[in-house]
């Protein structure tokens, strides 16, 4: 699950799931519904990422930044992503195909994954959410 | 905002008073309307700034200034390097360098008008924009470190304009001591396709019809006159700025925790000028500099093209070319005192006085140009920078509309082919790839920029000289 959430110049991202490799593959998607609409991009070809930084919050944008890197250079969207951490480390798979402005509805580039508003946390309900704002 | 958290100075100043560990006082300037309307966070940000060591005068708030990430949008703060002043990426921002650079063409209204459609199309088709979009150059990475070094001075080299474009470019078309060695490979890689695209969100490029002039004798000297055609291109420096903010974020968070700098939100991660992240940062951000530079020279080099080839009697060259997102050396008086300072301008225009050496001959008598953008429904400014704005705000001043609606509600709220619909009703033409993008970017989600640039100019900060509407308007 993911969701988008209003902050006045920009959009706040939140991933939601029942373990932290799932809250972190939501708010990906989240990422990529700021760019495009994700249910129109084919999931085609994959491509690894690989994260490392101290601190789950830390490692949430690390990944984020990530995609976006991953997303400029190939000039690909992502709908669709696996991801594993192990202490410090994020091991991903993102599947995906070249941009189609048209056919996948290209909004706005994402310049970065912020820290702002930025938290990983389980809530009472014990479901793990993950979020930030992204800066457009 | 609530007022508590201000104390009125003056009709358009309002005082962020020092407590806690602030090293100097905030200084925001507003109407009573702006202060109002403002979020409380921008009074927290500037609160955070002035803890920052080695900042000199205030920490300042332009009348358009929102709630950023560290530094708030419109953030202005000057550091000392001999008090321990401080550099930081957040005060700068992602989009190292995005700008405005106004053109002329040579042409009145009626010359324009009969071929308007032709012209948008013709533009639409040659600059490169939207998502994902790439330029018609394709760079090695020591191919692209000679324009990181070189700026709008390399485009022209490039045959992408000519060498009298350069001296109506902020710091001649190049800014200096770029040093692409501290750019990352990353960040590199993101920009070998990318120079010369306009990119997307708010960034446009805009024909418009001067429609008011404000001071004849400044427009003079700027060459403006009411029914003139001009062209306005607003954006960055692409995925190489992002890229360089992004890496440096980082890098700044662990220098600051190094030098026992504590950092009320992560975005104010910073490094001391002297110190080797502090230096090795601005090397990236000129080169970051340098990269939007030549990036707005080739977009208005292929204006330039379209207009040659569709408006024979056209002569594209620049007015002016200003960034609102950099941290610059200047030499300014402090408390009766001329230090060298390092300004960081989030959102914020700097706007010399007239007589300052920057700036070309022709404009020197009356200030430098200060380009302030609106959106595609409603007017963009010019104004002047005042000799007064020297000692009000480190010669600054604001630099455009701040939104007002985020952008999940604008989607819910507009939608992109209503919005082009009613934007041509009243004589706008757009031109966009993206249906979604326009919805987000709908003119009011934006607040009114016209009373920014009112209180900008009775603050003193920058004078009005001209009004511009739009006529077409590409968007990414």
């Amino acid at each position: 699950m993911w969701e988008h959430f209003s902050h006045q110049a920009d959009i706040g991202i939140r991933g939601i799931g029942n373990t932290v490799e799932e809250a972190f593959a939501e708010g990906a998607y989240a990422l990529m519904a700021v760019m495009c609409s994700p249910q129109k991009v084919q999931p085609l070809v994959q491509v690894p990422i690989t994260a490392q930084v101290e601190g789950l919050d830390l490692l949430f944008v690390e990944w984020l930044n990530q995609i976006l890197y991953e997303s400029d250079i190939r000039k690909m969207f992502f709908p669709r992503f696996e991801v594993k951490i192990s202490g410090d480390t994020l091991t991903a798979s993102a599947w995906g195909e070249p941009m189609d402005p048209q056919r996948h509805e290209a909004a706005v580039e994402v310049k970065a994954a912020t820290y702002q508003m930025l938290k990983v946390y389980r809530d009472e309900q014990g479901r793990w959410i993950a979020q930030c704002v992204v800066d457009v | 905002m609530d007022r508590k958290l201000v104390k009125r100075r003056d009709e358009y100043r309002w005082l962020v008073e020092r407590t806690g560990r602030m090293l100097v006082d905030g200084l925001i300037f507003a109407s009573e309307r702006l202060i109002d309307e403002m979020d409380d966070m921008v009074a927290r940000q500037v609160s955070n700034v002035a803890c920052l060591p080695g900042i000199v005068g205030y920490s300042y708030a332009m009348p358009d200034a929102h709630w950023g990430y560290g530094f708030c949008i419109g953030g202005v703060a000057a550091f000392d390097p001999d008090k321990g002043g401080i550099i930081s990426a957040g005060g700068v921002g992602f989009d190292i360098a995005c700008g405005v650079r106004t053109v002329h063409t040579g042409l009145k209204e009626k010359d324009f008008l009969p071929h308007r459609e032709r012209i948008a199309d013709a533009l639409f088709r040659n600059i490169p924009a939207g998502v994902g979009s790439t330029g018609k150059i394709s760079l090695s990475i020591p191919e692209l470190d000679e324009v990181l070094v070189g700026g709008a001075v390399w485009a022209v080299e490039q045959g992408f304009g000519v060498p009298e474009d350069l001296r109506f470019i902020e710091s001649g078309g190049r800014a200096a001591g770029a040093d692409p060695s501290k750019v990352s490979d990353q960040a590199k890689k993101r920009q070998l396709e990318e120079m010369g695209t306009l990119g997307s969100g708010n960034h446009y490029l805009e024909i418009q019809k001067v429609a008011e002039i404000y001071d004849s004798q400044t427009a003079k000297a700027f060459g403006l006159e009411v029914g003139d055609i001009k062209i306005s291109i607003h954006c960055g420096s692409r995925g190489l700025g992002h890229q360089i903010g992004t890496d440096y974020l980082k890098k700044m968070m662990l220098a600051a925790r190094e030098a026992g700098i504590e950092l009320a939100e992560r975005e104010l991660a910073c490094a001391p000028l002297r110190s080797e992240v502090g230096r090795s940062y601005l090397g990236a951000m000129r080169s970051g500099i340098n990269c939007a530079l030549a990036n707005r020279q080739i977009l208005m080099h292929l204006v330039r093209e379209v207009f040659e080839r569709e408006l024979p009697g056209a002569a594209i060259r620049p007015l002016y070319d200003v960034s609102h997102n950099t941290c610059q050396e200047e030499e300014h008086e402090v408390a009766g005192r001329r230090c060298r300072l390092f300004v960081h301008r989030k959102g914020a225009t700097r706007a010399w006085g007239p007589g300052h050496p920057d700036l070309p001959a022709e404009y020197r008598p009356v200030g430098q140009p200060v380009l302030i953008g609106g959106t595609m429904g409603t007017a963009s400014y010019i104004l002047v920078g005042t000799p007064q704005a020297e000692s009000l705000s480190l010669s600054s001043s604001c630099h455009g509309a701040g939104r007002q609606i985020s952008r999940t509600a604008a989607t819910k709220q507009w939608h992109g082919k209503g919005i082009m619909e009613n934007l041509h009703k009243r004589g706008i033409l757009i031109r966009s790839r993206s249906m979604r993008g326009l919805a987000e970017e709908a003119p009011d989600a934006y607040k009114d920029v016209s009373e920014v640039v009112e209180v900008s100019d009775k603050a003193g900060l920058a004078a009005k000289v001209a009004k511009l509407v739009p006529l077409v308007c590409i968007k990414g």
